[in-house]
């Protein structure tokens, strides 16, 4: 097999100086030998069908993220969302829309892009005869209430917030005052969506068409999807390779493994087994770069024990019994940055990131945690049990190590252990019906990079992933003033002061950001994690 | 003869009947497989009800136990949570891994008989003596250590094969995985040939077969083989079924996707359809290699034929 790789060496040869005889200085994507070469990554089944409002996890993400372009799209290193199919769009109440959709695109199958194709998506989004995972997104539109009623029966098949107005715009309009509505746009959940997906949708799902610089050539369910560069794709971010080809890996393992043999070029997941030996694997073709991340250890506020008076003190103390820097050094080898506010680096600090606004709260010191517990009355029932799923990641060993930590810290060997709970699905059936003793493990990755993302759907009262119950008057008063705030610093300071609230009462210890991890092969070059730590394939340039 | 057979079939039943009920039941008591479905955040209660409608999780377990199994016999094993048929599952996974399965076999049949008449034959000698040391070794390592090793040593190290079995897996390329995945059987079938065979060389019939004058390997092929192989057979029969359930690890390290990466798949988001139809299926591969064994022996031994 030696051969294979040295004729494939060769190759790659005749493409680099075709590439630089030929068509140097040329426009990347165009006739050269750049351009047409397609790069294979790896992937994991995605767990629902591939529908926009339907794909709540990153493998299913990734497809919608190259085969589709909405309103908005997130800068892959800023993070800041930037116009795309949108025109314009323009408040003057920050309650009413106006979308603006730019002429000239189409899906991949020749069908224009109208307002149409995203009211008619936005409207089977939301309805709950379609059991979209993601339908709550459409939560801030009017006459949401009545297509997705929380119990019952819908008595509306559409929107009464969204309207079409002609062609190319249709106005919105929110059940709230909300400023940021417009950046969310970029999350996949709002793409368009062409007729065929809902005349035959049985076969949209087999091949889905977007309006993406990628469409699907072919897609093996569960083994291989074959995307390809669209030619006559309308947008500025063009793809430069020939396309991608996702091949499903059931271990991550084996795809380093195969990365390493030179049949994959690219992991976007470094197992947490190599990330000891993958600098010396890789070198430079490792990357390590914060995304939109954070894991936290979330409480039950249901329980009146975690819940009295007093009991922050506690919180706290906990807090500051745990040694990051020493658990994302040694354990999580930097793949992990000890957090110090509730958000993530990602936002920038213009978007919200504020280092150090946890304060002391976060800071490891052993002498005040053993006070402030003991201050706050001792931990309830004399031993913290921290909930996890160990089926996946490798939680049990940073599980092990935080309790490690707070047993050191308090001088009590037995002040915490970890209590694992065999699946994902049972864990989190656990935490649906309040059954949790003590503090839980809680990873949140963000939908959109705005702040409000990070605070509202975790700590707001009956907040969608407010699985701890956590309620505070002051903190929903400032959210809600943050959201109907027109000025992005003023809002953006508002929901700084919220975060605030959300450290002194220490609604949920914030443990670490979670850097996205990826490794490529040497024939490729350009390759850049975006914030959602998803590959930006596009960009990528294969030699 | 016949009625052996019926009577074989007949008991099929209450352990087909029996097998699929814990399997529904132990799958179900892990709790509410829609919580998992949401990913970090819970599903809206809207939602959520509405998937449990859909795939018949709000009745009652005896009742969803009895609908399923009614729409099993017409061949509908219902809906995973991807929206896939469970038998497109089937359609796609279980060629690849009767395919690695074969592979399997025919390795410890091959190799595993070879090597046990050979040391069986050569019993205290240093043939026999490396073989029992080899077998040993092989017995003691896990399968995820050697498959790995030689995943490292062949596929990265060598580069004589790939390190993963593209998702057509070709023959070809399930030989190694196939080897890892027989290595420990291998290992019991040499070891119960070797013992068989060296029991069965003293005996009177070997005794006079030689007497007779027969060429050497008649003797050992019609008659000291033949009567050797019936824990044989009996040991590979029941492992068919052992090795197509039991290929989960073999396949996630050559990221083969067969019947194992959707049970583990399965298992992962508890999806009761994709792993009660499957094991539903592995164990109705069972019952028909019992039975193919219990036929066997009544080749390989004619008293069992009129028992």
């Amino acid at each position: 097999m030696r051969g294979i790789t040295h004729a494939r060496w060769a190759a790659g040869a005749v493409a680099v100086a075709l590439a630089a005889t030929g068509c140097g200085g040329g426009a990347a994507g165009s006739d050269g030998g750049i351009g047409t070469a397609v790069l294979s990554s790896s992937w994991g089944d995605p767990q629902n069908p591939l529908e926009p409002a339907n794909t709540n996890e990153v493998q299913g993400g990734k497809v919608l993220d190259m085969v589709f372009r909405g309103l908005k799209m997130y800068d892959p290193r800023t993070g800041k969302a930037d116009d795309m199919l949108a025109e314009s769009i323009t408040t003057t109440d920050s309650r009413n829309f106006t979308v603006k959709v730019k002429g000239g695109w189409t899906f991949s199958n020749g069908e224009k892009v109208t307002a149409r194709s995203f009211v008619d998506a936005w409207n089977y989004g939301a309805s709950l005869r379609n059991n979209q995972k993601n339908a709550y997104f459409f939560g801030y539109i009017e006459g949401y209430d009545k297509v997705h009623p929380t119990r019952g029966s819908q008595s509306a098949d559409r929107l009464s917030g969204l309207k079409v107005v002609d062609d190319h715009t249709f106005t919105v309009k929110l059940d709230q005052k909300f400023s940021s509505f417009p950046d969310t746009l970029g999350y996949a959940a709002f793409a368009p969506l062409p007729r065929a997906f809902f005349t035959d949708h049985a076969g949209w799902l087999k091949k889905p068409v977007g309006n993406g610089p990628y469409r699907i050539e072919s897609y093996q369910r569960g083994a291989q999807m074959n995307l390809r560069t669209w030619d006559r794709y309308p947008g500025p971010d063009k793809a430069v390779n020939g396309g991608v080809t996702l091949k499903v890996y059931t271990d991550s393992n084996t795809a380093y493994t195969d990365l390493m043999a030179g049949n994959l070029d690219l992991v976007d997941d470094i197992p947490a087994a190599q990330l000891r030996n993958v600098r010396s694997d890789l070198g430079d073709r490792y990357i390590n770069t914060p995304a939109g991340i954070i894991q936290t250890l979330e409480f039950p506020f249901y329980d009146k024990r975690w819940n009295r008076p007093g009991s922050e003190k506690v919180r706290t103390g906990l807090s500051m019994a745990i040694n990051r820097k020493q658990i994302t050094d040694t354990l999580f080898r930097q793949t992990r940055t000890p957090a110090s506010d509730w958000t993530s680096p990602v936002l920038g600090v213009q978007g919200g990131f504020k280092e150090g606004l946890c304060g002391k709260a976060c800071a490891y010191d052993p002498a005040g945690a053993k006070k402030l517990v003991k201050e706050g009355g001792g931990i309830p029932g004399g031993q913290v049990k921290i909930t996890y799923n160990a089926d996946a990641g490798s939680h049990r060993q940073w599980i092990d190590a935080v309790c490690n930590s707070i047993n050191n810290a308090l001088g009590d060997n037995k002040a915490c252990v970890g209590n694992p709970v065999g699946t994902f699905a049972d864990f989190r059936n656990q935490i649906g019906q309040h059954r949790m003793s003590g503090p839980f493990r809680a990873g949140w990755q963000m939908d959109y990079p705005l702040i409000q993302n990070f605070l509202q759907p975790m700590y707001y009262t009956d907040a969608s992933s407010n699985d701890g119950k956590w309620s505070n008057g002051e903190f929903d008063k400032l959210v809600d003033q943050a959201n109907a705030e027109s000025d992005p610093i003023r809002s953006v300071a508002t929901f700084q002061k919220a975060e605030e609230v959300v450290r002194d009462h220490m609604a949920a210890i914030p443990l670490w950001y979670q850097n996205g991890s990826a490794g490529y092969s040497d024939r490729l070059s350009d390759v850049a994690l975006n914030p959602f730590s998803v590959p930006v394939y596009n960009e990528i340039k294969v030699s | 003869m016949g009625r052996y057979v019926v009577r074989r079939l007949l008991q099929m039943i209450p352990v087909f009947v029996g097998s699929t009920l814990l399997i529904f039941l132990m799958v179900n008591v892990m709790g509410d497989p829609v919580a998992g479905l949401c990913g970090e955040r819970s599903c809206d209660p809207a939602t959520a009800a509405q998937l449990k409608r859909e795939f018949g999780l709000d009745k009652p377990l005896w009742q969803q136990y009895l609908t399923y199994m009614g729409n099993v016999f017409t061949g509908d094993f219902g809906t995973a949570f991807n929206g896939q048929k469970v038998t497109e599952l089937m359609a796609t996974s279980f060629p690849v891994t009767i395919r690695l399965t074969v592979v399997a076999i025919v390795f410890e049949v091959v190799v595993g008989i070879t090597l046990g008449v050979v040391t069986g034959l050569r019993r205290g000698r240093p043939v026999d003596t490396a073989v029992l040391l080899l077998t040993l070794v092989v017995i003691s390592v896990p399968t995820f250590v050697t498959g790995l090793l030689l995943q490292l040593l062949l596929g990265v190290e060598w580069g004589w094969i790939r390190p993963s079995v593209p998702p057509e897996a070709a023959f070809d390329e399930l030989i190694v995985p196939g080897l890892v995945l027989a290595s420990v059987s291998l290992a019991y079938v040499t070891r119960l040939t070797r013992t068989s065979i060296a029991e069965n060389k003293r005996s009177d019939y070997v005794r006079t077969a030689i007497a007779k004058g027969l060429p050497r390997r008649r003797v050992v092929v019609r008659h000291l083989l033949r009567n050797s192989l019936i824990p044989v057979v009996t040991f590979i029969g029941t492992d068919i079924g052992a090795l197509m359930g039991g290929a989960i690890v073999t396949e996630r390290i050559f990221n083969i996707h067969g019947v194992g990466y959707q049970l583990y798949q399965g298992i992962l988001r508890q999806n009761t359809q994709t792993v009660v139809g499957f094991v539903t299926v592995l164990v109705l591969v069972f019952l028909a290699a019992n039975l193919l064994v219990d036929l066997l022996y009544a080749v390989l031994d004619p008293r069992i034929r009129y028992a």
